[in-house]
């Protein structure tokens, strides 16, 4: 036996159910705690169970959860991508143009380009932090500050430094419609959520992902495409953040590049932490990232029903994703 | 201790183990004031664990550290650095930004009314470096100069500090001739003023040129010290593989077995091959059925050589067929098209995926040839995966372990398991059984025959010379870049081998220098 992590080969090993708890050991404690929150909510906070504030919560979480779908898989591949909020602002500003002065006149092919050209766009910026990142070879936190500073720029330019105000309920039906009363951003939501983790587990580009992540060298050494497949995840990462960049226009009724997705990267980052996704690559779950994004949301709430102001919910936040990224420390095996 | 003790520094019964590697076993060094002596020792022989031993990098286990008649300990390389042992690194460990002055002073500048004297600091650094016979401008920042000229100021810094052993480590690696040429000025120099220098190089040549006593390590432990004048380079080689010049070695140390093989036609022909800085004229071919080794020592381009078959570096010049019509590989992704796998030398940085599962890792680089529209046909990588973790005898709980958790037998076999499912028609393995225990080395070695048996093209680089020997049908040996022997047959023995490693002279008259 030559190394550290050598385990007696062949010993016996835990039953399935156990495997499976002690390799998502973090997601089980998560939902736990989650869980937990719940309870202490139903006890303590006025109102909790109902309906209404059940769409409170989902409402203001679907967004980060999109978002940070697109982040798992940039962190999965050992990147990171500060610009999804720049992102989200430049597909808002772009959207209204469409269907308040639709080409030739005609509202519905207004609509349908307010829906596909802002999200491609984001979606080309985000082709744009791949190459810096693959070709140019930057870190991709630097690469991807271009954007976050550069596209909210971008973003205003198009609004022309002005807010927008939008009253088009087609359009706005993205993030105020409610088809069998659950809003239409949370049916976006879990869409992305069940697809993604579908893609992560079950395609070649998913297993890619994470070869890349886990082991960039060996990975090319078997032949991975390693730069496509990280303009790739920088991609999907763009055009996940231009779809939240549509539903936030919609839920405000207005466009402003300014503020629209203002400090969102960092939301996300913080949920894909305490979701349990390896932040050094090689190792990521979906499901975790929505449990971590549900978890944030809720102590949120819980501090801001109970009449705690929000600086105390933010340093509260701090604390919860230094545990979580300690307890990835704690559960990963030394390595010499 | 007297005060006239040659030594400066006297290292005795060192030990210290890793979990699960005893790294060093009873080794000692001992250099004298004003030597420059030499530490050689092949991969894993023990030579960097013992610098960071003295160093304070590592602790020891046991033993004991005598510099200057004093016993030391020292706990950190700052705290080495005040007690006057300097590290020379490779990669040079100063601040590029900088400027050279600052690097020699930084930590200690010359101070006026509180503030740094800015001009003793370039005075005094250039005073420094006309010392050692170099003419640089101490105002220039440190990455304006290349890369020999800043391991100058590296040693000019520790000059400063008064340091009494200076510690190069593979300081020629990245130098071309006339770099090392002045180089070799600054160190007698320092040999000059009684520093004592160690200077740890593979390349043998230059032992010659600079040495005056050389330490040979091999598997942790200190094999023998000499004078260098009074052992040829030959005689170097076989103390660091191991070997006895004219040993009789017996067969059947190994799980190779010639038996049967058949070659067939050329697979691979590869003429001429040039790679700046390290590959200057290697050329070597491989037929289907066949084994070929390919040896020399470290440093000698094989690993290089593997890789610019593979694609995964570019070559200069020179030409490569596979099938007998000229390739032009630039990618693993085209080599792999060609049908040629590549199992590389450092299993855990460029072969396993740790996080991933055995699974994963046997079918990455098979993946698009088992999905449908992109989606993973997973009835059929587990119907592969579970026939070649049978073939292999891969010891795992299940296909779903994470690969990281197996033994270092295992994970080569998932490795190769990976290139075998592709049924490759030539397989590059660099060193395929290193660091392996015994039983799994023996199983992989008899497979590496039976593929070649199947027909399989191989070409095998170690630094063993019983696999060479017992298990190539030829080896070609390396030597600084360059193709420099084809031994096969009756002249394909250890002592050929260790010859042509160290020089091409003939073994008796190597034996009798």
């Amino acid at each position: 036996m030559r190394n550290a992590e050598t385990h007696a080969v062949g010993a016996v090993r835990p039953a399935p159910v156990m495997q499976w708890a002690s390799r998502n050991g973090q997601l089980i404690a998560l939902v736990g705690a989650l869980v937990l929150l719940m309870i202490y909510n139903v006890i303590f906070t006025r109102n909790f169970v109902s309906i209404q504030t059940l769409n409170v919560n989902l409402t203001q979480v679907a967004n980060i959860v999109i978002i940070s779908v697109g982040m798992t898989f940039v962190i999965a591949t050992g990147g990171i991508d500060i610009s999804v909020g720049s992102l989200m602002a430049i597909a808002g500003a772009l959207a209204p143009t469409f269907f308040l002065t639709p080409p030739g006149g005609n509202h519905t092919l207004g609509l349908v380009l307010a829906f596909t050209l802002p999200v491609l766009l984001a979606g080309f910026f985000g082709v744009i932090n791949g190459t810096l990142v693959t070709r140019f070879n930057i870190q991709p936190i630097i690469a991807t500050l271009v954007f976050l500073i550069g596209g909210r720029g971008i973003a205003q330019v198009i609004t022309n430094g002005t807010v927008i105000n939008i009253s088009d309920p087609q359009f706005q039906f993205i993030g105020l419609g409610k088809p069998f009363g659950i809003p239409f951003q949370v049916i976006i939501m879990l869409v992305v959520v069940v697809i993604a983790a579908w893609v992560l587990r079950s395609t070649v580009f998913g297993r890619y992902v994470l070869a890349v992540g886990g082991n960039e060298k060996a990975a090319r050494l078997a032949g991975v495409p390693v730069a496509r497949v990280k303009v790739l995840v920088y991609t999907i990462s763009g055009l996940l953040a231009g779809i939240a960049g549509l539903i936030v226009i919609a839920i405000n009724s207005s466009a402003d590049a300014s503020l629209a997705g203002q400090g969102i990267e960092l939301d996300c980052i913080a949920a894909v932490a305490v979701g349990g996704t390896n932040m050094a690559g090689g190792s990521a779950t979906i499901s975790g990232t929505l449990v971590g994004a549900l978890f944030i949301q809720l102590i949120r709430y819980t501090l801001l029903a109970n009449g705690v102001p929000d600086a105390w919910s933010q340093i509260i936040k701090g604390i919860i994703i230094v545990a979580a990224v300690y307890l990835q420390l704690v559960r990963r095996p030394s390595r010499s | 201790m007297q005060p006239t003790d040659p030594d400066l520094l006297s290292m005795e019964g060192i030990n210290k183990s890793f979990p699960g590697v005893r790294a060093l076993e009873d080794a000692r060094l001992s250099v004298r004031r004003g030597e420059v002596h030499a530490l050689i020792g092949q991969n894993g022989a023990g030579k960097s664990t013992i610098i960071k031993v003295l160093t304070g990098a590592y602790r020891r286990d046991s033993g004991s550290i005598v510099l200057d008649g004093q016993p030391v300990d020292f706990k950190s390389p700052q705290t080495a650095q005040l007690g006057g042992i300097a590290t020379i690194y490779q990669e040079v460990n100063l601040i590029g930004l900088r400027s050279v002055a600052e690097n020699v002073f930084m930590g200690r500048e010359p101070k006026r009314y509180g503030l740094i004297d800015w001009r003793r600091v370039n005075t005094d650094a250039r005073q420094m470096l006309a010392d050692l016979g170099l003419d640089i401008d101490p105002r220039r920042p440190l990455n304006s100069l290349n890369v020999a000229l800043q391991q100058m100021v590296a040693i000019a810094r520790a000059l400063s500090m008064n340091s009494k052993l200076v510690v190069m480590d593979e300081p020629t690696s990245s130098l071309d001739e006339r770099e090392v040429e002045t180089l070799f000025g600054v160190i007698r120099n320092l040999r000059a003023r009684g520093v004592s220098v160690i200077f740890v190089s593979h390349r043998l040549d230059e032992l010659y040129a600079i040495c005056d006593r050389v330490t040979v390590m091999r598997d942790g432990r200190t094999v023998d010290t000499r004078l260098i004048s009074e052992v040829s380079k030959l005689q170097l080689v076989s103390l660091m593989l191991g070997r006895d010049i004219g040993e009789v070695v017996r067969g059947g140390q190994t799980g190779f077995s010639a038996s049967g093989r058949q070659v067939g036609e050329e697979l691979l022909s590869v003429q001429n091959l040039q790679r700046r800085p390290v590959l200057h004229d290697v050329s070597v071919n491989v037929h289907a059925g066949e084994i070929v080794g390919l040896a020399g020592l470290l440093g000698s381009g094989r690993t290089e050589t593997a890789r610019v078959i593979f694609g995964a570096d570019q070559l200069d010049s020179g030409s490569v067929s596979v099938n007998g019509s000229p390739a032009r590989i630039r990618s693993p992704e085209q080599a792999i098209s060609a049908r040629i796998g590549l199992c590389p030398e450092d299993r855990k940085t460029e072969g396993i995926i740790p996080q991933l599962s055995v699974r994963e890792n046997i079918t990455l680089a098979l993946l698009p040839r088992l999905a449908r529209n992109g989606v993973v046909d997973v009835q059929k990588q587990m119907e592969i995966v579970n026939r070649f973790m049978a073939r292999l005898g891969v010891k795992a709980s299940g296909p779903d372990q994470a690969v990281r958790e197996l033994s270092g037998g295992n994970q080569q076999k998932v490795i190769l398991a990976r290139w075998l499912c592709m049924n490759p028609t030539l397989l590059i393995l660099d060193e395929p059984t290193r660091g392996i225990d015994v039983g799994a080395k023996v199983e992989i070695q008899s497979l590496i025959a039976e593929l070649a048996r199947e027909g399989l093209g191989v070409l095998m680089l170690s630094s063993e010379l019983e696999e060479l020997t017992e298990g190539c049908d030829r080896v070609v040996v390396l030597r600084d870049g360059s193709s420099v022997e084809e031994l096969a047959g009756e002249s394909l023995t250890q002592d050929r081998i260790m010859a042509a490693m160290a020089q091409g002279s003939s073994p008796e008259e190597a034996a009798h220098a």
